[in-house]
């Protein structure tokens, strides 16, 4: 039933699979611990928010859009002494793990900013009128209103991450894009490659069935 | 007692309130009617300073919102309660969730908390819809149970703007009937915004009229008052008496 070719290389697979979770699971980490706060802190300092601030908001404005606008294959060489830097090495998942938490952070806030904005106003206001602090503010009214859209989301910027863990290859981060790209590719299995790309194909429609259960099952509005 | 010393309020070159004063006492109904326009809603946002004057100042029970720090203007806002035209229910909790928020903000213990938000839906009638969602919910509903949501802290103040303006005559007349309740039983001052000469008629004490970002008159809700209503702003409130809508103009 199992194609021969995937039986042949099927010890390989698994160990690019094991990558791509490393590289996409602290993309999603990095995502929810920086990201998550970065874009929330975009919003609140937006124009006529409640922590209005014109300089912050420009600053981390400018810092996520170059971030974002970077061509990622790119921004993964450009940083490779950074990468060196801080995590010792510039080679292998580990080391390709910060590029990867880096553009994690800088898509996921801006599609937390993006969320936000959809709660209204009216709401925030009502949270202001009741004496909530900032903190209950994003934790008891934010955050509770903009969750479904929160999931989507993280749904979207996961499915992003997978794509970007393709090309982790180049510095030796390895993936099952790498393994698609060094045995399918570059030893001329078309089929192993085929197969592959199903692999990756089936893992992002579960991850989007997934997400779009969740957020329609926790959206109440 | 809220207290407003001549505050100005300007938006970019709108100026919404100008040089307003007035006093409201403890225990009353006090209207503010206008039109659309008229700075009625950016003057009772000024009371729980989600609005804050340009100029002068607000005075809540003999504190000046300007001269006390920011944690405790949050303290204060918990005794002004609000009620808003879109009720402004968060609509990702239950009915029992969003009537139990303002006890979370102010930390009263989850044991304690049951009992009083059972107590508040009581009073406007809704203990059965307490585990649906506000997206359940009729408008009237919706809007008794954000006076829920606002009584269940007991606030000493309840500040309600255009809190009918959504809804049709049979339950604008439900509400009214929950806000006097709520005057009469429970000694709760309220401060309500409407452009609807009918809703201020008949539910307050005192009406202040304004147009223009300017207060016209304030005057007993008795003919007499009505009488100097008339003749003091004229035209303007000569709609108003004959019952219209201050947006007709």
């Amino acid at each position: 039933m199992i194609p021969d070719v995937l039986v042949e290389y099927q010890s390989e697979i698994w160990v690019s699979i094991g990558e791509t979770f490393v590289l996409v699971g602290f993309a999603i980490l990095a995502a929810l611990l920086v990201g998550l706060p970065i874009g929330t802190f975009l919003f609140l300092c937006r124009k006529g928010q409640l922590l209005e601030n014109q300089f912050v908001f420009s600053s981390l404005n400018l810092i996520v859009n170059l971030i974002r606008s970077f061509p990622f294959l790119l921004l993964v060489i450009f940083i490779i002494p950074f990468t060196r830097f801080v995590m010792g090495t510039a080679i292998g998942t580990v080391a390709a793990t910060l590029p990867m938490m880096i553009i994690a952070m800088a898509h996921y806030s801006r599609l937390v900013e993006q969320s936000l904005l959809d709660v209204p106003k009216g709401v925030m206001e009502a949270a202001v009128s009741m004496g909530a602090s900032i903190k209950d503010i994003i934790f008891k009214f934010l955050y509770v209103e903009a969750r479904s859209a929160l999931v989507l989301s993280m749904t979207t910027s996961t499915i992003s991450f997978i794509s970007y863990s393709t090309i982790m290859g180049v510095v030796g981060g390895g993936g099952i894009g790498d393994f698609a790209i060094r045995y399918g590719y570059q030893q001329f299995r078309t089929d192993l490659m085929i197969y592959v790309i199903i692999i990756i194909l089936v893992f992002v429609q579960f991850i989007q069935y997934a997400g779009i259960t969740l957020a329609r099952k926790i959206d109440k509005r | 007692m809220i207290t407003l010393h001549n505050v100005s309020k300007q938006f970019e070159s709108f100026e919404a309130i100008k040089n307003v004063s007035l006093s409201i006492k403890s225990g009353e109904i006090y209207g503010i009617i206008g039109a659309s326009g008229a700075g009625k809603s950016t003057l009772i946002r000024m009371m729980n300073y989600i609005e804050k004057p340009d100029e002068g100042s607000v005075v809540i029970d003999g504190e000046a919102l300007d001269q006390v720090k920011h944690k405790r203007i949050r303290h204060i806002r918990q005794s002004l309660a609000m009620v808003f035209q879109g009720y402004n229910l968060v609509g990702n909790k239950t009915v029992y969730d969003n009537v139990a928020v303002p006890l979370e903000l102010s930390k009263v213990p989850r044991r304690d908390r049951a009992e009083r938000v059972l107590e508040s839906l009581r009073f406007v009638g809704l203990e059965t819809l307490k585990n649906q969602y506000p997206g359940q919910l009729s408008g009237g509903q919706k809007q008794r149970v954000a006076i829920a949501r606002a009584l269940v802290n007991n606030p000493s103040v309840l500040l309600c703007d255009e809190p009918t303006s959504s809804l049709d005559p049979n339950t604008t007349a439900e509400v009214l009937e929950v806000l006097k309740r709520i005057n009469e039983r429970l000694g709760v001052t309220i401060v309500i915004v409407s452009h609807e000469m009918e809703v201020i008629k008949s539910l307050c004490q005192r009406v202040t009229v304004m147009a223009d970002g300017k207060v016209y008159d304030t005057v007993e809700n008795n003919p007499t008052g009505v009488h100097h209503m008339e003749h003091s702003a004229e035209g303007f409130v000569k709609r108003l008496r004959s019952g219209g809508d201050a947006n007709d103009s």
